[in-house]
């Protein structure tokens, strides 16, 4: 079991496609991480901190209808149904820029771990003004941070305002603090029970509710304003020290510098080590995946201190990554993205499309096969395990959409029996191969391949 | 999924022409096990017992609670004297003056002190102890009650809506739809992409599943009253015309409990659809309902003190809701622990003084005639049943 480039562009990639060649070898999937990231640049996505601006309007439009008078209040009414209608667009145009770079990138390995460290910090835009901005999240706190330190991804998405709103920490405050003696708002343990158990040490990890509490108190403090995003009120911070884990942090005046610590140590656990080292190769490899692999990505991360790049080359050369049969489901947004790519789509054609079609085409079946475009059930993200994906309704969901997207996506459709043949070359069975010929239409043939186990799996 | 794949496509070998063999046509199924129904709700995100069915006649209760009303004088409707039901299931109300509505109130999982939503639910659905860990166990209480049972068949239990079931999942083949997925497929095509998927055994039974379900429910999904209504609506009308039919479990999820902010608010909603699935099932199922019990189960409590922010955080105690024509009389049921200083489990939560699973054993004891060693062995390995009232008709 080592490298081959199809397995590469399958399992640790976006897919194979007539467009753009697979991966020479593993040094190239990580030279791919350090490249210039050219699809940021061709499909944008803006950047949280830019939106800051048309949140304080929506905010300000909410508080304008309250206020306003019965006459004025449709008038009120309209403009702010008109912003959340841009909100909306603008997700939408986010959700196509996102597919066009899985479609159109030679690097293949980078978008995969954008959307794995995504899930690993799920946020949900919990307020209306927040509704649109995960995908500016995760293009500002995630995209940038992939292949430096745990520890430094952990700082820019653990207090990063989307989590703080998401995980009720934005109005988490200190019991003795001074905001707690002038009002009513009290201590919520929500973002730091999350990141021991999620985050982090993982929830079979060395903690207790005690390091729970001490770390809620300790993350009191971290708050944001549509003003200005994120920022530290010191007037809500517990005074005193905290203890978490054993070790004692802050104690003088609160500090921002302390909440960086923690989430330091945090990260350079052996905990942490073990549950990132698995989480990587049950989302790569296998839903059960191989504890060699697993000990030997830990042992590589535990020796750098939890460097993103060295982990990453752990799980690339350990023989249990290129174990032939393939284990993982796609994905519904990973699913959709490889057929599109298979199809030979250009991303510039995919970006173009109308909102109206990105919805029918991508949002609404998305939600019909279980994956509601940046909205998980909860803070632990979309599931892994095969059987979630592959229930029989999802699946007719899948069917449909291999039936009736393609020919709308690319009117040029291919000839099923080259297709399956580019698509997936040695790996496609006789029973397809049979299949993709013997199909009435066109479209029958590309959706025999798009439902194939050979490519649902990867 | 052996039993689909055996009961349709029977194809030629590879090479003849999978496009022209012709469909079979269904099985008639045999007659369920059993005539009484089961509706299992999970309600997740954990839902505030205290704040549904509320011990207003507590006298420590009011000093907990600050934002949150309290009571019949503030919007709640009185159950017995003690207890009052949040105003937001006023409408189930007619339920309760007929006794076909209950609760158990201080119930728990035995799932303890980490409060993780995820781990407090994958622990309610496989109905574990906390001690057998909680990745050992993969299937869930139900499947497991149906593997006790003969004759069972996929349509038995089902697991309706697009969120996994995991009380359902296990060795044991149910059925799964959500009233949203259409398939459409000519013959020919639907025979190919059998023969395509029939080496991936999880591929190759959704697909057969998915085969079978769309054509046995063509009828119910083309009932024009099926499709109006929220979402939450159709789904219940969906379930309803599956325990009419051949199904005698159903399974489905409501979200939206986890109210750490402004829950006087936030509750309102999830409040609003339980009812209205509840009194749609009833409505739908005419006399069924007189053998119908549904359970509406959380996976843990929430915190006896409202938090700083109008909620309530991760507790532990909470309370189950009951409703159907098999229920003997609606009661709060439990023995109630107090919630003054001394009372609570670690001093912040309703302390728990009955396992929820020994209500659902006694249920399935009740309604399907299973016998006490099978729920406390292989349902629920562990439980004991023993001081859980008589709750059923």
């Amino acid at each position: 079991m080592s490298f081959d480039p199809t397995t590469a562009a399958l399992r640790f990639g976006t897919g194979t496609g007539p467009l753009v060649p697979p991966p020479a070898d593993t040094q190239a999937l990580l030279d791919g991480l350090n490249a210039r990231d050219t699809m940021a640049r061709r499909f944008e996505i803006a950047l949280f901190n830019d939106l800051l601006p048309e949140m304080r309007d929506y905010r300000g439009q909410q508080r304008r209808r309250q206020m306003a008078s019965d006459v004025k209040r449709q008038g009120e009414d309209d403009r702010l149904k008109a912003m959340r209608r841009s909100n909306r667009q603008a997700q939408l145009s986010a959700l196509g820029a996102t597919v066009a770079r899985w479609v159109d990138t030679p690097h293949g390995f980078r978008e995969r771990l954008v959307a794995f460290w995504a899930d690993h910090f799920t946020v949900v835009g919990k307020l209306p003004a927040l509704r649109h901005a995960a995908p500016s999240y995760v293009e500002e706190a995630i995209r940038p941070n992939i292949t430096g330190k745990f520890e430094d991804l952990l700082i820019a998405a653990v207090p990063h305002p989307m989590m703080l709103v998401y995980l009720d920490q934005f109005q988490s405050v200190g019991p003795g603090s001074r905001a707690a003696k002038e009002g009513e708002r009290g201590l919520n343990e929500n973002l730091a029970r999350e990141v021991l158990e999620l985050h982090t040490l993982g929830v079979d990890g060395s903690y207790t509710q005690n390091d729970v509490r001490q770390l809620a108190e300790l993350f009191t403090g971290l708050s944001a304003r549509y003003r200005d995003g994120f920022f530290f009120a010191p007037s809500q911070a517990e005074p005193g020290a905290e203890t978490v884990l054993g070790k004692t942090y802050g104690g003088g005046r609160p500090r921002l510098s302390d909440i960086h610590q923690v989430l330091r140590d945090l990260a350079r656990h052996p905990d942490t080590a073990r549950h990132i080292a698995r989480k990587l190769a049950v989302h790569f490899v296998s839903d059960d995946p191989d504890t060699a692999l697993v000990d030997h990505i830990a042992a590589a991360y535990s020796a750098t201190d939890g460097d993103l790049m060295a982990s990453y080359a752990a799980l690339l050369e350990h023989p249990a990554a290129w174990e032939t049969i393939p284990q993982k489901v796609r994905q519904p947004f990973d699913f959709l993205a490889a057929a599109i790519r298979a199809l030979g789509v250009d991303g510039k054609r995919v970006a173009r499309l109308s909102p109206q079609v990105v919805l029918r085409g991508f949002v609404r079946p998305m939600i019909a096969m279980g994956q509601t475009w940046h909205q998980p059930s909860g803070p632990d993200g979309w599931p892994e395990q095969a059987e979630y994906w592959l229930t029989p309704q999802a699946l007719a969901t899948r069917i449909e959409w291999s039936m009736k997207a393609p020919p709308v996506l690319q009117p040029d459709l291919p000839d099923p029996r080259q297709f399956v043949k580019a698509t997936l070359g040695e790996r496609a069975s006789e029973a397809l191969i049979f299949a993709a010929g013997a199909a009435e239409t066109r479209a029958a043939g590309v959706a025999m391949t798009l439902i194939s186990p050979e490519f649902q799996r990867r | 999924m052996a039993k689909l794949l055996s009961r349709r496509f029977v194809l030629g070998a590879l090479g003849c022409s999978a496009a022209a063999a012709p469909m079979l046509t269904p099985v008639t199924l045999a007659a369920a096990p059993w005539d009484t129904r089961l509706v299992v709700i999970i309600l997740r995100g954990a839902m505030d017992g205290l704040d549904v069915v509320q011990p207003y006649g507590d006298r420590d209760f009011a000093s907990w609670r600050n934002t949150l009303a309290i009571g019949p004088d503030n919007g709640a409707q009185d159950l017995d004297g003690f207890f009052a039901l949040h105003g937001g299931l006023s409408s189930l109300m007619p339920l309760w003056t007929k006794g076909e509505l209950g609760f158990a109130h201080a119930v728990s999982t035995p799932y303890r002190d980490k409060r993780s939503h995820f781990d407090g639910q994958d622990l309610l659905e496989a109905g574990t102890g906390f001690d057998t860990g909680l990745t050992g166990v993969r299937d869930g209480w139900l499947n497991r009650m149906l593997q006790a049972v003969p004759g069972v068949q996929a349509e038995t239990a089902f697991a309706i809506g697009q969120g996994e079931m995991r009380v359902l999942r296990g060795p044991l083949p149910t059925s799964s739809w959500s009233p949203e997925a259409q398939l459409g497929l000519t013959p020919a095509a639907r025979d190919l992409m059998a023969l395509v998927t029939r080496n991936d055994p999880l591929l190759g039974g959704a697909f057969n599943s998915a085969i079978d379900i769309a054509q046995d429910l063509q009828e119910t999904l083309a009932d024009p009253e099926t499709r109006q209504g929220p979402a939450h609506q159709t789904l219940a009308r969906f379930a309803a015309d599956r325990l009419l039919d051949e199904t005698r479990v159903a399974a489905f999820s409501i979200n939206g409990w986890d109210t750490h902010n402004a829950q006087a608010r936030t509750i309102n909603a999830p409040l609003e659809r339980l009812s209205d699935m509840i009194l749609t099932l009833k409505d739908r199922l005419g006399d069924v309902w007189g053998k119908t019990m549904v359970m509406a189960m959380t996976e843990f409590g929430r915190t006896v003190h409202e938090n700083g922010t109008g909620g309530t955080d991760h507790g532990t105690g909470g309370a189950m809701l009951m409703a159907g024509g098999a229920l003997g009389g609606g009661r709060v049921y439990g023995a109630w622990p107090g919630l003054g200083h001394g009372d609570l489990y670690k001093g912040r939560d309703l302390m728990p003084t009955a396992d929820v699973r020994a209500y659902a054993g006694t249920a399935m004891k009740g309604l399907f005639g299973l016998n006490r060693d099978v729920i406390e062995g292989a349902v629920f390995p562990g439980l004991d049943m023993t001081g859980v009232p008589q709750f059923l008709a």
